[in-house]
């Protein structure tokens, strides 16, 4: 029942069920501590606890069922040593840099190449089904016959897994949980404790707030990882109307990010923000007729009937299915959707989109909307491969779409599910499948991250960054589970080679005076929402479409003041809205460390999306990382070449790096 | 009667079947967000005080043992989620005044 109807029956606010201890101190030690147990954070807590060490992981929600993995996955990306696959490690690597000019994550993304595909070999030992077993799409195109694989986006070079991920959460947490790692929910990592209690020094800890009891956590590791995901409260915060929307829940508010930034670690591409995508302002995700990602391939018709087309990245319409699924330039391959390398894409990496003219179509009256997703005109076995499978599977659809839609009485072989009435001049950009399109114009977060060496240990010793969000660029299922995995392996070695540390009081003391402040200090007028609020509103003005030096400096100069006036004076009813007040303060520290790089950058750059408006042109000499950290001196920046890890001490050859530091032992 | 605050919130959330639910607060320890809380007396359902912090992941509907709960759609969701059927020509709607029966049709794979 809602609360309205608990009180209106009983006459009774309902109290606040758990016991509650705010700051009542638990000191829990362990070889090594993850922080957040997504998918990332759970494969590498296996890896860890697998390579001997004792583990345990702070989730801030439940990790059977948290994060963005936490509700299903139908993509595996990255599979690229599958027995099907033409695509290598070097080439999958090489493609994500030379369509983003080298603003990605070349590194992880050789990682992942390498050993994507054996991170879901384990999956399916663990019990997710990832092959048609049952030969319920026995001579589909998207089969492989023999090893009853089943291909996405790409069926030459088949790199990219269809699977059947609706539990994959709940059967990653039940191994971690049996293999003995100790799993703390509902805490919240607030900050990371330091040899000396320096920033800059080795991490050798964290602190963290129980979100029932109010209750504060020590933990001793001798290495830390970082696993929390992205963030969706920073430019865009209306929950009310958008979290049936997101892709990303509230807990997520790169609270990994802002502890390591606060610990002194170097953070890149924090610069970078994009306009509106995912944003949540839209449709839910999958619940509209649409024919991208999930939908890929589906058949498109207008009011009348009419079929719209395919095109490939040179707007050549297609004709036949086999033709959606095909590089538009012979030797090359598709890269696929959906793991932050969507934009700007060179043409012969793309996707096939819908018709780029469709709107001028639409306008001078070719085609009327609205349209429709024509499940009946699809052979069946397509039919069911999106509907029965990929839906069934992928991320907050299996009970929020599927079944709510079946429950209704929806029925692919009979029906066809709308399209939103809407301007599809955007459509090009594929989104319209998560609402992105329908969007105002307004900006969100980037995909920037720890700066990280081949073992993806940040610049921190001990402390050690993974999955989405944590590390620069990443943007997917099967990537985090694997960059997870072999985090989990180097924070191990780490651990046997590095003694543990005794934390150091003051600043234990220090961060609980911090969080405690809304429930210990009278006269607190501001909630969690309002601070919120007001956070993304200087992040929209004084972060997005116009940027100057002055206007950075000003917009620094409000968040700051924000979180020294506003900040100061907030109020919590019970710890659920403690922790949600600690991640709207931590989401201001997040707005400044997006200033400051913002102000660090002092080009504009067009594959990150990032306009300065005094420096316009994208020029060859800021063609770099621009790395931001802070010590007790101040902000500090610097110039890293996008290729670092194959410059300096590192060899040029990314294989041969690979197998230097992929195997260490401790 | 009470002066109440204004539903928060985008929607009841979670639909529960009172003949069903035993009050055994599985969705209420499985929810990431933590939006519900158990139902003070034994046995009673859990109440979703936090409406509005709900994402629609429906983990609590996988979870629940007994089959109680639905999950429900945003209005404005369940206004957009929109279909026809080819050869009538009739529109349905998530949430419409008169339902179709149920597509009992199973997902691929093995559960
Ligand atoms: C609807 C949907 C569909 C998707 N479909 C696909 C797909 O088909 N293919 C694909 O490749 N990708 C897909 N993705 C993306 C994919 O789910 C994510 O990339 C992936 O889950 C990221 O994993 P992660 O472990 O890095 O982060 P997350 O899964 O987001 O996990 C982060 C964890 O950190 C915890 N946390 C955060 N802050 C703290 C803190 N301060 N203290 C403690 N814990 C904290 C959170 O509770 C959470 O459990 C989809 C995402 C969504 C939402």
């Amino acid at each position: 029942m809602n609360w309205h109807e608990y009180v209106n029956k009983t006459g009774k606010v309902p109290e606040w069920p758990y016991p509650v201890s705010y700051g009542k101190e638990n000191v829990v030690e362990a070889d090594v501590l993850i922080v957040g147990g997504g998918v990332a954070g759970c494969r590498a807590a296996i890896a860890a606890r697998q390579k001997g060490a004792s583990v345990v992981v702070a989730d801030r929600g439940f990790s059977k069922r948290s994060g963005s993995g936490g509700a299903g996955v139908d993509h595996w990306h990255g599979a690229v040593t599958n027995p099907c696959s033409k695509v290598t490690p070097k080439m999958y690597s090489e493609a994500a840099m030379e369509t983003t000019d080298g603003y990605t994550n070349g590194l992880a993304r050789y990682i992942i190449g390498k050993e994507g595909w054996d991170t879901l070999l384990e999956v399916e030992e663990m019990g997710v089904q990832i092959r048609d077993l049952d030969d319920e799409y026995e001579g589909s195109i998207f089969r492989d016959d023999e090893t009853k694989l089943m291909f996405a986006y790409d069926l030459e070079n088949k790199h990219c897994l269809r699977i059947y991920g609706y539990n994959i959460k709940p059967v990653v947490d039940k191994t971690m949980r049996e293999l003995g790692c100790e799993v703390y929910d509902r805490v919240c990592i607030t900050s990371l404790l330091t040899e000396g209690g320096k920033p800059g020094a080795r991490v050798i800890g964290a602190t963290g707030v129980n979100d029932r009891t109010g209750e504060f956590f020590i933990f001793k590791a001798k290495a830390v990882i970082v696993s929390t995901g992205h963030t969706n409260r920073l430019y865009n915060f209306a929950p009310e109307m958008t979290e049936s929307q997101t892709m990303t829940n509230l807990n997520q508010t790169s609270m990994g990010h802002i502890i390591g930034w606060r610990a002194g670690a170097e953070l890149i591409m924090m610069e970078q923000s994009g306009q509106s995508l995912l944003s949540g302002l839209g449709y839910a995700p999958y619940s509209t007729g649409n024919n991208n990602n999930t939908y890929q391939g589906s058949r498109v018709i207008d009011k009348d009937g009419k079929e719209v087309h395919y095109a490939d990245a040179e707007g050549n319409l297609i004709y036949d299915e086999e033709g959606i699924f095909k590089s538009s330039e012979e030797g090359s391959f598709i890269i696929g959707h959906g793991i932050a390398l969507d934009h700007g894409q060179m043409p012969k990496y793309k996707i096939t989109t819908t018709d780029p003219h469709l709107w001028d179509k639409v306008q001078s009256g070719e085609y009327q909307m609205p349209f429709y997703t024509d499940f009946p005109g699809m052979s069946e076995k397509s039919r069911d491969i999106i509907f029965q499978l990929m839906l069934a599977h992928e991320g907050k659809c299996r009970v929020p779409i599927y079944k709510n839609l079946t429950d209704w009485g929806f029925d692919p072989a009979k029906d066809m599910l709308q399209y939103p009435i809407s301007d599809y001049s955007k459509f090009p950009l594929d989104t319209s499948w998560c609402g992105g399109d329908q969007t105002p114009s307004s900006w969100r977060g980037g995909e920037g991250g720890f700066l990280t060496d081949w073992r993806l240990q940040t610049t921190l010793p001990g402390l050690f960054a993974a999955g989405c969000g944590p590390l620069p660029s990443q943007g997917c299922h099967g990537e985090s589970h694997t960059a997870g995995r072999y985090t989990g392996r180097q924070a191990a070695v780490f651990a046997k080679q590095n003694g543990a540390v005794e934390p150091d009081r003051e600043q234990i003391e220090r961060e609980k005076a911090r969080c405690y402040a809304p429930v210990s200090s009278e006269g607190g007028d501001i909630g969690w929402k309002e601070l919120n609020y007001a956070v993304a509103r200087l992040m929209q003005d004084y972060c997005g479409d116009y940027k100057t030096e002055h206007t950075l400096e000003i917009g620094l100069r409000r968040m700051k003041d924000l979180l020294e006036t506003e900040g100061q004076r907030m109020y919590a009813s019970n710890p659920h809205e403690l922790v949600r007040a600690i991640e709207s303060l931590s989401l201001c520290e997040l707005g400044i460390a997006h200033l400051e790089a913002s102000k660090s950058r002092q080009a504009s750059c067009k594959v990150l999306g990032f306009v300065r408006n005094d420096f316009p042109e994208d020029t060859e000499d800021w063609h770099c990382w621009v790395s931001i950290s802070q010590d007790e001196q101040g902000v500090k920046s610097r110039k890293i070449p996008v290729d670092y890890y194959l410059k300096g001490e590192y060899s040029g050859d990314l294989e041969e790096n690979y197998q230097k530091y992929a195997e260490l032992e401790g | 009667m009470f002066s109440m605050p204004s539903q928060t919130g985008p929607c009841k959330v979670l639909e529960f079947d009172k003949n069903k639910c035993v009050g055994c607060n599985s969705c209420v320890n499985v929810c990431p967000c933590d939006v519900m809380i158990p139902n003070p007396e034994r046995g009673g359902e859990p109440i979703v005080v936090y409406a509005e912090e709900c994402w629609f992941c429906g983990g609590c509907v996988e979870e629940c043992p007994h089959d109680a709960l639905t999950l429900v759609p945003p209005a404005k969701q369940r206004l957009s989620t929109v279909w026809v059927r080819k050869d009538t020509g009739e529109e349905y709607r998530m949430g419409m005044k008169n339902p179709l029966p149920r597509n009992t049709r199973p997902p691929s794979g093995r559960t």
